[in-house]
């Protein structure tokens, strides 16, 4: 059974090629069963190869052929499954069917259906290669990969332009990112001399003790690729305006698989990590400062799906706080919670921006709990699991990220402080959704309802965001197992309760309106702040001013070639030298016979010595 | 003699086309592409006597029997002169990169040249008949004349069937090719010259001169003169100028054999001449070439995303692009030089591919100002698919050949200039930039509903599909090309690491 692996990204890539060839030739209905389908089956064969792994409990190796060899420098097309690898591709491959199943109805009316599904399709393919990838290098192409698809994807309405800048965005500083990574696999390869990622770690343990520098060095630079992919500080700017895309394809890349590659990529080179404290160090910081600045954004948005892109990039914070302190499996755990409940939330909003003239703004929708049922109760329970609200399942996996961050000895109390602010702030975010668009009086009426091919999906992953938190993950062996911690009854109550105080706060503002918080919105301080804030902690603006312009501003200075003036000049001083010569050549006899004459007064003067 | 039939078989194609058009003015068309492909099909024919064990024996480089195929006539014995050709893997793969973006190039001037269709295709011919002269002459003096004989149609080309700036461009590609085409004949003469005065006989053949290796001061100033020829030819910083001209006013042809096939003389010649011949020489200088080619893939990159001019745009991206082989010839270590090989190759591909999306919008409609396009996918739902492909190749996605040569040029430069290597994969981002930009303002954005143009048919798509097949296999198993190349490389890192260990270059590591 376990030989069926590399049918699993086999059957996404085939029904993406055939959808590319056939350049929309294809019925609707036949593209449909083919994209949908052919992610379904990879998800059927997930589970049976999950299953024979469970039986054998040994990591499973499969080298299809050698992809290049220059002396030692020999990476293979190979694929690793451990219980990392299993869990990964379940997500990508049971949320991605559920996600392809809901976009079948969701993009019907649209003219680049094939189109569509051949990217989507491509870019589960990607994400498969990327999370079974035996090396580095192939993981790299799975990574940039996904980013290509990213980008198309993003980009798909692409009459107008403002998508395109966002797709460009979106790629361009995913590659700062991708270009820091590919110096750190440089740096790996030649310290270390293979790619393969468990040969790699068992050498750099050999090699390298903990808190030398190069392990730092490497680390660092893999962090750079994983901030760019995950959308962490700094280099987290693209995600929001990357919502440009079809909404499906916001729940699938950008919240439930492709943003968390960099939670991957750190936790598959978990060894390398553990050598290097200080790039654990800056991995939890990196995630805690993200997650709060993000939580903070999200809290003035007006756009449903910027509030959950910030949501989003603060989610994933967690994650990197969770592998910053060492809490793999918490983090891994996290991740697929927040794949859950995640791409329940976009495809809530999705359902509601389909049925409500596609409408975004959060302010002009109301009262939706009634008309449209299903897309409330979508939300209701994907808020609830957002939140870390008792019993749902992102209350496990961010519980389990916070009481572990508390007992990092020296600066644990300190991440937990500020996670648990990062979780009052979410349920009040979250909320301020739930009860801003599906509460209150109705301001657009929705035109219709969400047919079977989307309400399906939404209940399935109701049931999950749900039941998500009792999944035992096949981890124990891919890390280190953790320390035992008994935190107090205070620390767990208090971690319980700031949820629920996050909830009261927002029914109180949002709701019920008996917290008054127009006076501290529209004081100078709040107004600045929310601009501020509103603005993504002005960001882009700084980017735009430090990068982007000077960028271009150079580019266009020097688009006239300025190197040419120096061959330029060299046909100039010819000219000269022509045009000057050609004075001499007059045409009158007698200027030639007395230049002879000086002429020849001058060599006998230098002959004679005279001069 | 196969490797004297496969450029006569050329030459007299070119004939044959240029007397065919009094007959039919479509005529030379077929000429030209059959002339190409029986080409292919003869050397490939005899290539297949060749197995892999053959291909895998490290040539003695200055014993030309260990050579795949030679051949050595005399000609002028006087002067030690005489008609002597070999081949070895790299000549190998470059042969077949020529005949292969020959054939496409003939296919990409398919309708677009109407006046004097048979000199057209004969210059075209006999253009790739230098090339292949170049790439397989061994003899300094043959070397020298194939390296004119590829210049002197290649202008005519340019001169007549250009565009709109033709008359400066052609002329300028003429005049620094020529410069710098003297600069090496006076070092070739200089070291006949030294060679004569130690070993008393005038020899001008390659493995002759391997044998007595020049030292001192001169031998240094001898490999600039190469040095510099190549260099304008790859094109590298700062002689790079000539190329946006002639790649702008060249007709597509033009541009899909200059980017694809001549360009990559330049590279070759470096690693066949200057790093065999000057050793040291070449080592001293590795830093400044270094140098140059990290300035080359960064202004390269830069001044493409100022174009308005999507040829211009394409032939900056050249510049940068070649800036990659500088470097990988330079690194002096296995990896880098592969790569620098197969950058060759997938940068012929995708080029001569960006160049044929450039013509055919410049024959749709009749201008290549990307400030005039705008959302061309709608129209030219194909021509956008497929000019896709090659920008995402050109900016390097894994999977696809360009990566696999950027990757070993940065990974094996890396193991010896670190922070070289930091600068060049800058490289990587500034790709993307330009690339995303010129598919945004040529086939994204709002689609102009007044006017609508065909779509690529099938005899451009069948092309297309060549050389995105071609990337696609270089990109996922490049095996192949790198085993042909690796005994070549192997002959030539011994040679330099007689003279030092790779680590050492001049103090670049740290």
């Amino acid at each position: 059974m376990l030989k069926l692996l590399p049918l699993i990204p086999l059957f996404p890539l085939v029904s993406s090629v055939l959808l590319m060839v056939t350049t929309g030739k294809m019925p609707k209905r036949l593209v449909a069963i083919l994209g949908a389908g052919s992610v379904g089956l990879s998800a059927l064969t997930t589970l049976l190869v999950g299953l024979a792994f469970m039986e054998s409990g040994q990591p499973h190796h499969q080298v299809l052929w050698t992809w290049m060899q220059v002396g030692t420098f020999s990476p293979d097309i190979a694929f690793y499954l451990d219980g990392l690898t299993l869990v990964m591709m379940s997500v990508i491959t049971g949320v991605g069917f559920l996600i392809h199943l809901f976009s079948t109805e969701f993009m019907e009316e649209d003219v680049s259906y094939s189109r569509y599904f051949a990217y989507l399709n491509m870019f589960v393919f990607a994400m498969l290669i990327l999370v079974m990838a035996d090396n580095l290098l192939l993981l790299y192409l799975g990574w940039e990969g996904v980013g290509v698809c990213s980008y198309l994807l993003v980009g798909f309405w692409y009459q107008n332009p403002d998508n395109g800048l966002a797709a460009r965005k979106a790629f361009v500083v995913t590659r700062v990112g991708d270009t820091a990574m590919a110096l750190g696999l440089f740096l790996l390869f030649t310290e270390l001399g293979t790619l393969d990622i468990q040969p790699m770690a068992a050498a750099a343990n050999s090699q390298w003790q903990v808190g030398d520098t190069l392990p730092v060095l490497a680390c660092l630079l893999l962090l750079g690729g994983a901030v760019g992919k995950s959308a962490q500080l700094p280099l987290h700017t693209w995600l929001p305006d990357a919502m440009a895309g079809p909404t499906p394809v916001s729940a699938l890349i950008h919240a439930a698989t492709m943003v968390t590659a960099g939670v991957y990529l750190i936790a598959r080179t978990h060894e390398l990590f553990l050598l290097a404290p200080p790039a654990m160090l800056a991995v939890a910081l990196v995630g805690l400062i993200t997650s709060l600045m993000a939580a903070f954004t999200a809290l003035v948005q007006h756009d449903i799906k910027r509030i959950l892109a910030y949501s989003t990039i603060s989610q994933i914070g967690y994650m990197f706080l969770a592998l910053g302190v060492g809490a793999w499996t918490a983090g891994i755990f996290h991740l697929m919670t927040h794949a859950f409940f995640k791409a329940l939330l976009f495809l809530g909003a999705g359902a509601v921006i389909h049925c409500l003239h596609h409408e975004h703004n959060i302010f002009k929708m109301g009262g939706l709990r009634t008309r449209l049922p299903v897309a409330f109760w979508s939300f209701l329970i994907g808020s609830a699991a957002l939140a870390a609200l008792p019993f749902t399942s992102g209350f496990f996996s961010k519980d389990m990220i916070l009481l572990q961050a508390y007992e990092l000895p020296g600066a644990g109390p300190w991440l937990w402080a500020g996670g648990l602010l990062g979780a009052l702030l979410t349920a009040i975010y979250s909320f301020r959704l739930v009860f801003v668009v599906f509460f209150g009086e109705a301001k657009t009426e929705p035109d219709r309802q969400p047919g079977l091919r989307m309400a399906v999906p939404l209940t399935l992953l109701c049931v999950l965001a749900i039941i998500g938190g009792w999944f035992a993950l096949p981890l124990a062996d891919v890390f280190p197992v953790a320390g035992e911690h008994h935190p107090s009854h205070l620390i767990e109550g208090i971690s319980i309760a700031i949820p629920l105080i996050g909830l009261v706060l927002a029914y109180l503002i949002f709701l019920s309106g008996q917290l008054k918080i127009d006076g501290l919105v529209n004081s100078s301080l709040g107004r600045t702040l929310k601009k501020f804030w509103f603005s993504g902690w002005a960001m882009d603006l700084l980017y735009d001013r430090l990068l982007v312009r000077p960028y271009k501003g150079l580019a266009y200075m020097l688009r006239g070639e300025w190197v040419d003036v120096i061959y330029n000049s060299i046909v100039k001083v010819c000219q000269m030298l022509f045009v000057g010569l050609s004075h001499t050549q007059t045409g009158r006899l007698r200027w030639y016979a007395t230049s002879m004459v000086f002429g020849v007064i001058v060599v006998i003067a230098l002959l004679l010595g005279v001069i | 003699m196969v490797l004297v039939n496969l450029i006569l078989i050329l030459l007299a194609g070119g004939v044959i086309a240029w007397l065919a058009e009094r007959q039919h003015p479509l005529l030379p068309r077929w000429i030209a592409l059959f002339t190409i492909l029986f080409d292919l099909g003869y050397f490939l024919v005899y290539m297949s006597d060749l197995s892999w064990s053959q291909i895998a024996i490290v040539p003695n480089p200055s014993d030309a029997a260990t050579w795949l195929f030679h051949y050595k006539a005399e000609w002028i014995p006087r002067f030690g002169i005489s008609f002597e050709l070999a081949m070895d893997g790299l000549s190998l793969l470059m042969v077949l990169l020529t005949l292969v973006l020959g054939a496409v190039a003939v296919s990409s001037s398919w309708t677009d040249i109407k006046q004097r269709t048979g000199f057209f295709e004969a210059n075209l011919l006999w253009t790739l008949a230098g090339v292949l002269g170049v790439f397989l002459a061994l003899d300094l003096f043959l070397f020298f004349l194939f390296w004119e004989v590829m210049l002197v149609p290649m202008y005519l080309m340019i001169a007549i069937w250009g565009h709109e700036g033709r008359g400066y461009a052609s002329m300028k590609f003429f005049i620094f090719t020529q410069v710098s085409g003297l600069m090496m004949l006076l070092a070739i003469l200089a070291l006949v010259m030294l060679n004569h005065s130690s070993t008393g006989v005038y020899s001008f053949s390659y493995f002759d001169l391997l044998d007595h290796k020049v030292g001192g001061d001169i031998a240094y100033y001898l490999m600039l003169g190469f040095f510099v020829a190549f260099l304008v030819k790859l094109p590298g910083f700062p002689f790079h100028t000539w190329l946006p001209d002639a790649h702008t006013q060249a007709p597509t042809a033009g541009s899909v054999i200059l980017a694809g096939i001549l360009l990559k003389t330049g590279a070759y010649g470096l690693i066949r001449f200057v790093v065999p011949l000057f050793p040291n020489e070449a080592l001293a200088f590795s830093p400044i070439a270094m140098g140059l080619g990290v300035a080359g893939i960064i202004y390269g990159a830069v001044l493409a995303l100022g174009q308005d001019d999507f040829k211009r745009l394409v032939a900056y991206s050249s510049v940068s692009h070649m800036g990659f082989v500088l470097l990988g010839v330079f690194a002096w270590n296995a990896l880098a030089l592969q790569g620098a090989v197969m950058q060759m190759i997938a940068h012929g591909f995708s080029t001569a591919a960006l160049f044929m999306i450039a013509g055919s919008l410049q024959e749709r409609m009749h201008t290549r100002d990307m400030s005039k396009m705008s959302g061309l996918w709608q129209n030219m739902p194909r021509m956008g698919a497929v000019a896709m492909f090659f920008a995402l190749a050109s900016l390097g996605l894994p999977g696809l050949g360009n990566f696999v040569a950027e990757f070993l040029v940065l990974v094996g430069l890396f193991a010896v200039a670190p922070w070289v290597a930091a600068v060049a994969a800058l490289g990587l981002i500034v790709a993307a930039i330009y690339s995303l930009m010129m598919m945004q303002r040529a086939f994204q954005g709002k689609p102009d509903e007044g006017r609508r143009f065909p779509d690529y048919g099938f005899r451009e798509m069948l092309t297309m599909t060549v050389m995105i097949v071609g990337l696609i296999w270089l990109g996922l198993y490049p095996q192949p090309v790198l085993d042909t190349a690796q005994p070549v490389l192997d002959s030539l890192m011994q040679m330099v690491g007689s003279v030092t260990e790779p680590t050492k270059v001049a103090g670049l590591m740290p």
